[in-house]
């Protein structure tokens, strides 16, 4: 593309490459930004809440929800049954007899899957609504970790997936078996890289409308992209794609992938409108996105290298295990495939073996998180870097040297089928090593060392591959199959240029950003074609798929901005520029190839005071278009649609070209270990990148501190875990542990610029890179300072202090008999002991008495005696921030009367459920006086359990205090002074 | 905390609730569970504060009751019934013009998404006003109360910073 006219602002080097202020921040600062929950709604709109399974696994025997309907103000109430009426199946990710609703049908998959939706005249009465839907489940056994699932035996999730296996596919790239005989040294890791998640900081958010007349959905989602997820919904909504509307609100708050997620959402509101005549809205809370939006995945992975003496990699040999969690949506497997490429990191190495299974588990389904499948492979592959160096004696900095692509191979076609598109990684390596002070680092170990102290250095070379192509995923199909399917490849980027009738010029693209400032840098660079200012172009970024140009590859992900899309707004621009050049030419007689567009004019540099205004040039479309020249086009309107042709669809060997851009990264670090708590704490971090040309530096400064700190979450806190039964154990804020000011330190940041010679503008993605490189720096620091050979994430100070001082003894047992819990379940046991100023057999006649133990119960509304010695009741109780109510069954058994009795129960409810058992004993120490001891042992699951074991059983111990000091209460015939019920409390303490 | 003395609220009822939003009186009904971010969003149509959690932890929510920062999804709205309150929309010192910390933001790239903002603005706000000469570690204690998923919080403690070093200029000129 070689313009033939010029443009120019004051200053030669343009807007591009400047850090103006963002146009969006004075809103947001302001408190006047647009996300979805601050937009009005249609009239008459009603809201939707989701109740959701606290079962792992679990068939759904009944859903009763006559009651729920009946309550003051609630419209509808959605279940399984009626979507499958309404709607299809999402799109399964490969080629199986297997569907994946977006909501429970008869059975559920995982803990916070939704079962049931109310729809009610305002939120607090659709939470209301769902207390009272009863779901009857029969729970079945579950299986979380991906090796288990394949296991013989294991439960089994979907009978189209035997064994939990989706799919499994072997490639071989090179000649890795002689490579591997011919070796000398055969090094490898083994990796269970940890679940995580990047929670932006706004939820969800979904209004939906159906209008029967037209069979058409209008949905308003704060979705992201890709929109090749517009045709999963449609077809889900069983509509044609251009009865399905889907619109995004103008500001998003923040994504990194997760809000790609929300689209079986939009499938579930959509059908939810549907039934209630009316448009819903439904914005999630921070406990639904936890337990019910989206994962990255966890994966199990052993890599083996063949290895020469000096460190040098001859081949790769990698069996990775993803673990999609309970459904394999699409664009799931894409995850295990968007790396598919970049197998090889930064390193030339020819010989690649890779068989890829992905299985399913009872746990989160996964999807789109800022790194996608670049941290599950760096960590085995940096690991093994290190892993080399140790096991030869090497310096790792000098494995990584011997290894790297050598810059005058790019670009440089890898082992599996990247085109490296620029770079020099051994130059940007030297860079960091001198820029970041590493000498100095190098110094600081010695003495920490000298010091007794534990401290360790880390490396990590990443390339960081943006702009996805849309047919990386079929990798996971054979050759034949991708055949008969017909072929996916390419990554469509669009932008649409305006001028309107004033000469005002506005940019409309399909971005969908999130927080990343597009609007600013697209004001930029179209400001820079037509020789204007930024602040004169407006850019207008939320997506309207009935009104915008868009392809599936639209949207917010793969870090294409920079790349993809603002390339496709210069290339609109630049078109009408030329078009107004020729109209121009004509004008100041003169030709168009000489015309400077500069300062709101457009002149001939020879006679720069022969000028035509930019905007009155840029209406002439409008107000004299008989005038133009025969042979151009209006000048009214321009849309780009941009493809790169190195987009290739896999080939027959499955070799694939899964990105456009490469960006190379490269971090050193050094940390010290606490050693006496096992506290990681970061001294220094160091990252170079190479993102090619930078547009905005202070956006890019900015993905980059953003990123990092995302990484150091997965690298020191974040685990979104499981308990093997499947309760989710990180069910809040407080439990899923999220970097704070306190744990991101300063990072020092660097960069190398080697321009894309792939993309219009020389840009390439940067948002992604440090979650890829920096966990498993970090890891590799902690291993340096502690001398283990294996390390696993998240580095918690237990799990590091294990490593230190072994691991922790069990507690004593405070009780002989252990408790009754499922290996994995929330356990919960203690004992007791109260006096009460009453007869043995006065108490027992109230224990079996309904109406005496409504009243001792706390939090009891409503007990029912079923039979001589079995008791139902109602029940609320608060715990933590979970408050909820549950319906309770009590059995005695072991009746002695008036001495001793077992009372057994069981507690469901939409927050969880539990089971236990408990001996009570009385005992006379007087005429009227007793004493009461008891002992208990109990199991809870679901969203209970997932707030924290240190609440539960405090809150467990409250409760069972409650109940004796009412009973005494209720025994001696009056409430108890205050200062009684706590010492009762006391004694009461297990 | 109500002003009109002990209440007797009723679960079913919607009460009266009226205190003082960035200077003006302002008035509505709610239920005595309503909380108090819901009250100024969707009663009120003040939506510049943010929900991020509901349980206390991200300080999306924050506001300040009386001068103190506070967080809204931890209150109900008949609590503050009586009291002031200041909200992110309170902040600037006319339409067209930023605070000197919504500036500072502005310039050190402290925000992104925007959406934890409204609730940092307002903690940073109380602190400068509260603890002129703070430095790097009051920033990031106060910091410590928001989550930003955005930033890597690097740029918000510079803007801060910046903030208040300019208003100690101004306060001494
Ligand atoms: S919404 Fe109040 S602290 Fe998160
Ligand atoms: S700017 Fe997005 S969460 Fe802070």
């Amino acid at each position: 593309m070689a313009p033939d006219v010029h443009a120019r602002n004051g200053d030669e080097a343009g807007w591009v490459g400047k850090s103006v202020p963002r146009v969006e921040d004075a809103a947001l600062l302001a408190g006047r930004g647009r996300f979805i929950d601050d937009l009005g709604t249609p009239p008459g709109t009603l809201h939707a809440a989701i109740l959701r399974s606290p079962h792992a696994h679990a068939t759904i025997e009944r859903i009763a929800t006559e009651a729920a309907r009946a309550m003051p103000g609630v419209a509808a109430v959605l279940t399984g049954a009626e979507l499958r009426d309404l709607a299809s199946s999402l799109v399964v990710g490969v080629k199986a007899p297997v569907e994946c609703w977006p909501m429970a049908i008869d059975r559920v998959r995982y803990v916070g899957e939704p079962v049931a939706v109310a729809v009610a005249a305002d939120r607090y009465l659709a939470e209301d609504a769902l207390d009272a839907i009863e779901v009857r489940y029969a729970p079945l056994p579950a299986v979380v970790a991906p090796r288990d699932a394949l296991g013989d035996g294991a439960p089994l999730l979907h009978e189209g997936f035997p064994g939990n296996l989706a799919s499994d596919r072997s490639f071989s790239y090179g000649d890795p078996d002689g490579a591997f005989a011919s070796a000398p040294h055969r090094i490898g890791v083994a990796v269970e890289y940890p679940r995580s998640a990047c929670t932006p900081i706004e939820t969800y958010g979904v209004v939906a409308e159906y209008d029967p007349a037209l069979d058409a959905y209008d949905v308003l989602a704060n979705f992201q992209g890709p929109f090749s997820i517009h045709a999963v919904i449609a077809r889900a909504l069983r509509v044609p794609g251009n009865r399905l509307r889907l619109r995004t609100p103008p500001e998003s708050g923040g994504s990194f992938g997760v809000k790609q997620g929300v689209f079986p959402y939009i499938v579930v509101i959509a059908v939810a409108a549907r039934l209630a005549g009316r448009p819903v809205k439904w914005i999630e809370d921070r406990m639904e996105h936890l337990a019910g939006a989206v994962s990255a995945t966890n994966r199990s992975t052993r890599l083996q290298a063949a290895v020469a003496e000096d460190g040098r990699i001859l081949a790769l040999d990698w069996d990775q295990i993803e673990d999609c969690g309970a459904h394999l949506r699409a664009p799931e497997p894409a995850t295990l495939y968007r790396m598919h490429g970049n197998m090889t990191g930064a390193y030339a190495i020819r010989n690649v073996r890779i068989r890829n299974r992905v299985v399913v588990t009872n746990k989160l389904p996964t999807g789109l998180n800022r790194g996608f499948g670049g941290p599950q492979v760096y960590f085995p592959l940096e690991r093994l870097i290190s892993r080399i160096a140790a096991t030869l004696g090497l310096d790792p900095l000098e494995v990584v040297r011997r290894n790297l692509v050598p810059a005058d191979a790019f670009p440089y076609r890898t082992a599996t089928g990247a085109l490296l598109d620029s770079g020099d990684y051994a130059a940007a390596l030297e860079a960091a090593l001198r820029d970041g002070a590493h000498a100095s680092l190098l110094a600081r170990r010695a003495q920490a060392r000298a010091e007794g102290r534990l401290y360790g250095i880390g490396y990590a070379a990443v390339v960081e591959p943006s702009v996805s192509n849309m047919g990386y995923i079929t990798t996971v199909l054979t050759a034949a199959e991708r055949r008969r399917a017909g072929p996916k490849n390419g990554a469509q980027a669009t932008a649409t240029i305006t001028l309107d009738p004033g000469g005002a010029v506005s940019v409309h693209v399909a971005s969908v950003p999130q927080g990343q400032g597009h609007r600013t840098v697209l004001a930029q660079v179209v400001a820079d074609v037509f020789g204007l200012r930024p602040a004169e172009i407006r850019v207008i970024t939320e997506m309207d798929t009935a009104k915008d140009a868009w392809s599936i590859a639209s949207g917010n992900y793969s870090s294409r901005f920079a790349p993809a899309v603002a390339g496709a707004a210069q290339i609109a621009a630049t078109r009408l520029r030329e078009r107004l050049a020729r109209i121009a030419a004509v004008q100041l007689n003169a030709r168009p190839d000489e015309l400077v567009f500069a300062a709101g004019k457009v002149f001939s540099p020879g006679n720069p005071g022969n000028a035509v205004a930019f905007s009155r040039l840029a209406a002439t479309g409008h107000w004299a278009p008989a005038t133009l020249p025969e042979d151009v086009e209006q000048p009214l309107r321009e849309t780009a649609f941009w493809t790169p042709p190195q987009l290739g669809a896999p080939n027959d060997a499955d070799e694939v070209n899964s990105s456009l851009c490469h960006g190379f990264i490269f971090d050193f670090c050094g940390v010290e270990v606490d050693r006496d708590t096992g506290a990681v704490r970061l001294d220094r971090y160091v990252t170079m990148h190479d993102c090619g040309r930078i547009l905005h530096p202070g956006m890019v400064a900015g993905q980059v501190t953003g990123g990092f700190a995302h990484a150091l979450g997965a690298a020191l806190l974040e685990e979104q875990s499981y308990a093997p039964d499947g309760s989710l154990l990180t069910g809040t804020l407080a439990d899923y542990l999220i970097p704070t000011a306190m744990e991101v330190p300063e990072l020092v940041i660097l960069h190398y610029e080697t321009p894309s010679p792939f993309t219009p503008l020389g840009a390439k993605g940067v948002g992604e890179g440090n979650t890829m490189s920096t966990p498993v720096c970090i890891a590799n620091a902690v291993a340096d300072a502690l001398g283990v050979a294996e390390i696993q994430l998240p580095l918690l100070p237990s799990r590091l202090s294990e490593a230190l001082h072994g691991a922790e003894s069990s507690p004593p047992r405070r009780e002989a008999r252990p408790p009754q819990a499922a290996p994995g379940e929330r356990a919960l046991f203690g004992s007791g002991r109260a006096e009460v100023d009453a007869a043995p057999e006065q108490l027992w006649a109230m224990l079996l008495d309904p109406d005496l133990l409504a009243r001792v119960v706390p939090g009891a509304h409503n007990v029912q005696r079923m039979g001589e010695t079995r008791f139902q009741a109602e029940v609320t109780l608060g715990i933590g921030p979970v408050r909820g109510r549950y319906r309770a069954e009590i059995a005695l058994s072991d009746l002695d009367a008036p001495r001793s009795v077992t009372l057994s129960g069981s507690v469901d409810g939409a927050l969880g459920f539990g089971r236990g058992r408990g001996r009570l004993r009385l005992e006379p120490v007087g005429p009227t006086r007793t004493v009461l001891t008891y002992d208990y042992e109990a199991a809870v699951g679901g969203k209970v359990a997932s707030i924290g074991g240190r609440l539960l059983d405090g809150a467990a111990r409250v409760i069972i205090g409650q109940f004796f000091a009412s009973l005494a209460a209720q025994a001696s015939g009056r409430r108890p002074s205050l200062w009684r019920r706590l010492l009762r409390l006391l004694r009461g303490r297990a | 905390m109500s002003r009109h003395g002990p209440a007797v609220l009723d679960a079913g009822q919607r009460h009266p609730v009226r205190f003082t939003l960035n200077g003006r009186t302002v008035s509505g009904e709610a239920e005595p569970r309503m909380l108090l971010h819901d009250f100024l969003r969707h009663v009120l149509g003040a939506t510049g504060t943010h929900v991020g959690c509901e349980h206390g932890i991200c300080g999306a929510c924050t506001v300040q009751i009386d001068g103190a920062p506070a967080r809204a999804c931890l209150t109900l709205a008949v609590q503050a019934d009586g009291a002031e309150i200041r909200t992110v929309e309170g902040l600037a010192p006319a339409a067209d013009r930023l605070s000197v910390l919504q500036e500072a933001f502005r310039t050190h790239h402290g925000l992104q998404c925007g959406f934890c903002t409204p609730g940092i603005l307002m903690t940073l706000d109380a602190l400068l006003r509260e603890r002129p000469d703070c430095g790097e570690a009051e920033v990031r204690e106060a910091l410590s109360g928001h989550l930003c998923r955005c930033t890597g919080y690097a740029p918000i403690v510079k803007a801060a910073l910046a903030a208040a070093e300019a208003l100690r200029e101004t306060d001494h000129a």
